[in-house]
């Protein structure tokens, strides 16, 4: 392994630890200390206006949703990418990572044009039999599962691939059904993938903004989302409130990303 | 995280051949129409609205928007900060993973928690916490606010993850022995580092860098309390788009869409191509 001389080594790690410290660490510092600049006070302000307590739940529920679709499309997806062949599975493999390379405002403006209420593709027709999709909770629902939709499928595939499929032949030749095969055999080994891709989804779903700012019409008290309460707040003038509702929306992101980074290494083979 | 194996799982997905024959069971195919049907109306459906709507009044509709003086300082501003982020992230995203990699010292576990943060953040969130530190009340004295810097900075924040994580794993996994040989065949570290090392690092550092690119032309929600969304100033392509969307504009908001949706089309097939190059040489 080539070894660097003292000095260059040194360089790098003050070059590489201010570039960070500056860029990440730092910030997020006077994000603590702004979030609790008077004590708990930003934090009782915040989340004794019934609004954004209904944000933050709206937020949650959304995420959970998201993540329970994304979950079941992901690891169905993964398994059709990697133990079938079929035509167009290439063309498919690279479309379902374009949410990741997409605008968030030119996902909402999609949504928006396919199911708006009014001259949409099919929001006419599913408002004629009661769905309303945008400015609802359905088009929020759907524009953070387009954000957040390769997560999932990327940390499986790769742990399908490794783990090949000697397993399930084997349980099926000896007469196991497909479903037992896929509960007993396969979901086990990819468990710790699917754990890694809800968690990143779970992190992605929390913070989402310009996507859903477009779709959910940001109605105060019934479709605003946390991240839109954080700018609601800031442009208010109600900068402590901001930040105490950031602290919690970076907590839980921050939560996702240490579960994740201790889980980890654990399971090197999974 | 995901950027990290973006770099190694679409292979093992396109390993059959071209014009192969499908291997569905009838159990799978009913699981494969499923998907097909979700997928088209969440994402194909309404992608393929964009590109219709944006062409019904053919040429003539992107030629007008384009026109647009403000449009096209946007896009020019979206471009040439995206362009310089990702150059800087080349330098620095490379650098970052060679010391997670080659270094050892105390702190370095905070250091690689530190580089998923921006991954993780909600993006307004990343616009209010570089407001703290380099906004009007800015503790260093540096208030960046409303200005073009806050774009670089606000770019250069989101998109620090994909180099690093997409350049670490494959560091971590190169042969030493190679380098070992080579050192005691007499050649100098630079030349190690220069011939043997880089190289091998091209193919990540290239995916990496597509990555950042297309990141940082989309980027939305971390410039909306950071940059004050000046037009000619610090307007960038997504915020004008929101504004078309707003102002009921929809064409014209899918005019500039279906150039953004060009661009993500193209960084997603060079990641594809990268990744295969990659593949067959092994």
């Amino acid at each position: 392994m080539v070894e660097l001389s003292t000095p260059a080594k040194w360089a790098l790690r003050v070059v590489v630890i201010s570039y960070v410290f500056l860029l990440v660490g730092w910030p997020m510092i006077t994000l603590i200390q702004n979030a609790f600049s008077d004590g708990l006070g930003n934090f009782q302000a915040a989340f004794s206006d019934p609004d954004v307590v209904h944000a933050m739940i709206v937020t949650i529920e959304v995420s959970l949703w998201a993540v329970g679709i994304n979950t079941v499309f992901g690891v169905g997806m993964a398994l059709l990418l990697v133990r079938y062949e079929f035509p167009g599975k290439r063309a498919l493999s690279a479309l379902i990572d374009l949410p990741m390379a997409v605008s968030p405002v030119v996902i909402g403006l999609a949504l928006l044009l396919v199911y708006n209420g009014r001259t949409g593709w099919f929001g006419p027709t599913l408002e004629a039999h009661g769905i309303q999709v945008i400015f609802s909770s359905p088009g929020m629902i759907m524009a953070t599962c387009f954000v957040s939709l390769p997560l999932v499928v990327r940390e499986v595939v790769p742990v399908l691939t490794e783990i090949g499929d000697d397993q399930e032949q084997a349980a099926t030749s000896l007469g196991a059904n497909a479903f037992q095969t896929l509960r007993r055999i396969t979901l086990p080994a990819i468990k710790w993938a699917i754990v890694y891709g809800v968690v990143l989804t779970m992190a992605r779903s929390l913070g989402e903004f310009g996507a859903v700012k477009i779709v959910s019409g940001n109605l105060i008290g019934q479709t605003q989302t946390a991240s839109q309460a954080v700018e609601q707040e800031y442009n208010n003038f109600s900068q402590g409130e901001a930040y105490a509702i950031s602290f919690v929306l970076v907590l839980l992101a921050v939560l996702c990303i240490v579960v994740v980074s201790l889980l980890r290494p654990k399971e090197p083979s999974a | 995280m995901t950027t990290a194996v973006l770099g190694q799982d679409t292979r093992s997905v396109g390993r059959g051949r071209p014009g192969v024959h499908s291997t569905l069971t009838r159990g799978s195919s009913v699981g494969l129409g499923l998907a097909m049907i979700w997928f088209s109306l969440l994402v194909l459906i309404p992608l393929a609205a964009i590109v219709v709507t944006a062409g019904q009044h053919g040429w003539s509709g992107y030629v007008d928007t384009l026109k647009n003086p403000q449009t096209w300082a946007a896009i020019r501003l979206t471009v040439t900060q995206s362009l310089l982020v990702t150059l800087v992230n080349v330098v620095m995203g490379t650098l970052i993973a060679w010391v997670l990699v080659r270094d050892r010292f105390w702190g370095r576990g905070i250091l690689d928690v530190l580089i998923d943060i921006p991954f993780a953040m909600p993006t307004i969130v990343a616009g209010l916490v570089l407001l703290g530190l380099y906004g009007p009340k800015s503790p260093l004295g540096i208030n960046v606010a409303n200005q073009r810097t806050s774009v670089t900075l606000a770019l250069a924040f989101v998109t620090l993850p994909f180099i690093v994580r997409t350049v670490q794993p494959v560091l971590a996994e190169l042969d030493t022995d190679v380098e070992e040989a080579a050192a005691s065949l007499g050649a100098k570290r630079a030349t190690i580092l220069r011939r043997l090392v880089l190289p091998s690092l091209v193919p990540a550092i290239a995916a990496g860098a597509a990555l950042s690119f297309a990141r940082a032309i989309s980027e939305y929600g971390s410039l909306v309390l950071l940059s004050g969304m000046l037009p000619y100033k610090t307007e960038v392509v997504s915020v004008r788009v929101y504004s078309f969307v707003e102002g009921g504009d929809q064409t014209a908001a899918a005019a500039l869409a279906t150039i953004m949706l060009a661009v993500a089309l193209f960084v997603i097939v060079a990641l594809d191509i990268i990744q295969r190059t990659v593949a067959r040489r092994g």
